[in-house]
């Protein structure tokens, strides 16, 4: 089975996150991450799944989120080029001693410090799971105090093929 | 006996007038073709049962709200059309649930209206408040929480369009009790509905069809699975069409019993778990099986791995996520089971498979049961005989809602259905309790069938209370018990698989006559088999439902049967047991 991302479309009403969910849940698929937000066309929220499925399994994943009546449109870019990214904050201990350290390993992988407490900063990255890994695993031994993730959120490529500008002219 | 419906004649509101939700709730009902619903009053929904009586609906006061969501689906089963269930908030709902399950799993059109605490009690933990939209998610098609009157008119029309449409199923629409109450402009609207990411329809593709018509000229051994979806989309006549311009045996699922008609010469009965040997064999046999509107559930196809090994597969079905679920299949053509056949018919070669025709009568011949009426009368009362004599003092054509259990098996192999809708039974939940309710609801459907329930003695004490229903409706429904003192199907296992360990399992029942003449209806006890034909006569005289208690064989047993996850064909066959209760029906040359 590999990692597959689905770009899911649907509308955005009360309730409908808890009907993806329950359907990932009740056929016993593992959601790896879910993102969730709205888009520029008003009434759209857009979700991107990352699961572990092989290709029949993402047929029916497909097929059944297609069952739902709030869901408008289901890509699985899986075999698409594509964009995606994870952005993460996290609070690392650091004193006045150890923070020209932490910044310098920062600048490095392309990170920021967006905060500075007496003793913390909390550095933000935005970039594929294994650089926010990577970067997590170096700041490790300066003890990570706090560490949040989105969720992967994905787009084809611009090249890659248009996408419909309007969802519910699909 | 058999009440008719009270026809009011009221004039319904013309749009622009003032209506409180509760009006606009049964205008939408009413407009929907609604004429009865099933329901059980209480705090959340008393608006809108205050508002009913001014409109042209019969309601029909259940015992539970199980009995109620059982009635409204059998109601559906029978007719076609939506039934629709009503109750109150919290315990009221949640009573609903194993009834909107059993819907759900056999695709019902059912609309279930819920009252709600009001809107601004929501979350709070109010009196008789449960989350229904939150807790019916996973077993409705869809669910709606309407906290405005506003929203009335395009919600309900959008649920009984979600119920009907595509793969049917149900919908839950739970209404604030301040929703009931306010008023708004009432706006019909008839339009077509369009949600924007419902497609309840598919077609098949052109190419995928002329797949089709190549692998089943080609096959030398094919055989038709045919499904509820054959019921569903009343495909019956282009199924007789197909199966004799292409000579095609056909084995049905428990649902699609009925919907070839079961006398028919390429009729060979019900396939899986219980199905007849000869009708397993053949699906293992053939090289090409062509699903019509069925799901390759667990019961039906043994061991995965090892089914249908020697076939391709053709899967016609109208919804996209069944395909590959189970079994995987060649040709998976997604679309209306009818169209696909009126699509087929035209292309498909004419001709004869006699050989294969004639090897599967092979088949039949070793192992088929002796005709029952020959069989000699020694005394005892079996199960079979009871089922096989209602078919032959109905002729066939009686409406019969089983329970679940042993005794829904015997009846799907010994009531032979040839029409469609005339067989009810909760097929996919597997639902005890089911039949009574499920077929008061069909009495409404139906006024002119005749109507049998037949109920095992556990599964009746679940929903008996629906009697007094019957009763305080007038309607007659006659209920054949098959009474052997035991949860007979587990039994059965305990017996197979658990080491003869018969644990809660022997049942003490009330005396089934008394019970009846408690609820004021008629009750017969039969013990013996010439006390059968005879009581069944004097039911179907008598103008009142009848209930009759047939103490039947103890520890008799379904046979053929396919352990759970054995191989289709690997069944357990009648044993030869010394001492054993002698079974003359299911003896053979073979077995």
């Amino acid at each position: 089975m590999e990692k597959r991302t689905f770009v899911v479309h649907v509308e955005d009403k009360p309730g409908v996150l808890n009907r993806v969910a329950s359907l990932f849940r009740r056929r016993a698929w593992n959601i790896d991450s879910l993102n969730v937000g709205t888009t520029h066309e008003p009434g759209v929220s857009r979700m991107t799944i990352v699961c572990h499925a092989d290709s029949c399994m993402a047929t029916r994943i497909e097929a059944n989120l297609y069952k739902q009546v709030n869901v408008l449109r289901v890509d699985d870019i899986t075999e698409h080029a594509r964009v995606q990214r994870n952005l993460a904050l996290i609070k690392v201990a650091a004193g006045p001693k150890e923070r020209p350290h932490v910044l310098q390993i920062l600048e490095a992988v392309g990170a920021r410090a967006v905060d500075l407490g007496p003793d913390s900063l909390v550095a933000e990255i935005t970039g594929p799971q294994d650089e926010i890994e990577r970067l997590a695993s170096v700041l490790e031994p300066f003890g990570i105090l706090e560490m949040v993730q989105t969720g992967l959120v994905a787009m084809t490529r611009a090249a890659e093929r248009p996408q419909l500008r309007k969802v519910r002219a699909a | 006996m058999n009440a008719p419906l009270p026809t009011r004649t009221t004039a319904l509101s013309s749009n622009g007038t003032e209506l409180t939700g509760a009006e606009i709730l049964w205008e939408v009902l009413v407009r929907e073709g609604v004429e009865v619903v099933f329901g059980y009053p209480g705090g959340a929904i008393m608006p809108a049962y205050d508002a009913m009586a001014r409109y042209p609906i019969h309601h029909v006061l259940t015992r539970h709200e199980q009995g109620a969501s059982h009635m409204a689906d059998g109601y559906a089963r029978a007719s076609g059309k939506v039934g629709v269930a009503v109750a109150t908030s919290g315990p009221g709902a949640t009573n609903l649930v194993t009834g909107i399950a059993t819907a759900m799993l056999d695709s019902i059109p059912l609309v279930c209206i819920t009252g709600q605490v009001p809107s601004f009690l929501i979350g709070s933990d109010a009196f008789q408040e449960t989350d229904i939209t939150g807790v019916t998610l996973p077993i409705t098609k869809h669910n709606y929480l309407v906290t405005r009157p506003e929203e009335l008119v395009p919600m309900l029309r959008e649920a009984f369009y979600v119920a009907t449409s595509g793969r049917p199923g149900p919908v839950v629409v739970d209404i604030t009790k301040d929703a009931q109450q306010k008023s708004c402009v009432f706006e019909w609207d008839d339009t077509p509905i369009e949600l924007p990411g419902y497609r309840p329809e598919h077609h098949a593709l052109p190419a995928d069809l002329a797949k089709a018509v190549e692998m089943i000229d080609a096959a030398e051994r094919p055989v038709v699975l045919a499904g509820h979806g054959i019921v569903k989309a009343q495909a019956t006549e282009e199924l007789l069409a197909f199966v004799e311009k292409a000579d095609v045996p056909v084995a049905s699922t428990l649902l699609g019993l009925g919907g070839m008609p079961a006398t028919h010469p390429r009729s060979l009965g019900m396939m899986g778990m219980h199905g007849e040997s000869w009708v397993n064999e053949a699906i293992q046999q053939a090289d090409l099986l062509i699903a019509l509107g069925m799901r390759f559930d667990d019961r039906v196809t043994g061991n995965l791995k090892t089914y249908g090994q020697n076939a391709k597969k053709i899967h016609v079905e109208l919804d996209p996520a069944e395909i590959n679920k189970n079994v995987k299949v060649d040709l998976p053509i997604v679309g209306d089971v009818k169209e696909v056949l009126q699509q087929l018919l035209p292309s498909l070669e004419a001709k004869q498979r006699t050989p294969w025709v004639e090897h599967i009568d092979g088949l039949k011949g070793e192992s088929a049961v002796r005709d029952i009426q020959a069989m000699p009368d020694e005394g005892r009362l079996y199960a079979a005989h009871v089922i096989h004599d209602l078919w032959r003092l109905t002729s066939g054509d009686a409406l019969i809602v089983t329970d679940v259990g042993q005794h829904q098996m015997w009846e799907a192999q010994y009531y032979k259905h040839d029409h469609p809708r005339k067989l009810l039974t909760s097929g996919g939940l597997g639902t005890m309790g089911f039949a009574l309710p499920a077929a008061i609801g069909a009495r409404f459907a139906k006024p002119d069938d005749e109507i049998w329930v037949i109920a095992g003695d556990g599964g009746f004490q679940m929903t008996a209370p629906e009697l007094t229903t019957l009763l305080q409706e007038g309607v007659k429904v006659n209920v054949a018990i098959i009474n052997n003192g035991y949860l007979g199907m587990v039994r059965q296992w305990q017996e197979f698989f658990y080491g003869g360990r018969y644990v809660a399992t022997p049942m003490v029942s009330p005396d089934f006559v008394k019970l009846a003449e408690a609820h004021g209806l008629k009750g017969l006890r039969v013990t013996e088999r010439a006390g059968v034909e005879p009581a069944y006569r004097e039911a179907q005289a008598h103008p009142g439902a009848v209930v009759i208690d047939f103490r039947v064989e103890q520890e008799d047993a379904v046979y053929p049967m396919v352990a759970s996850g054995r191989d289709l064909n690997d069944m357990i066959r009648r044993p030869e047991r010394k001492g054993a209760p002698h079974n003359p029906i299911f003896e053979t040359g073979e077995d």
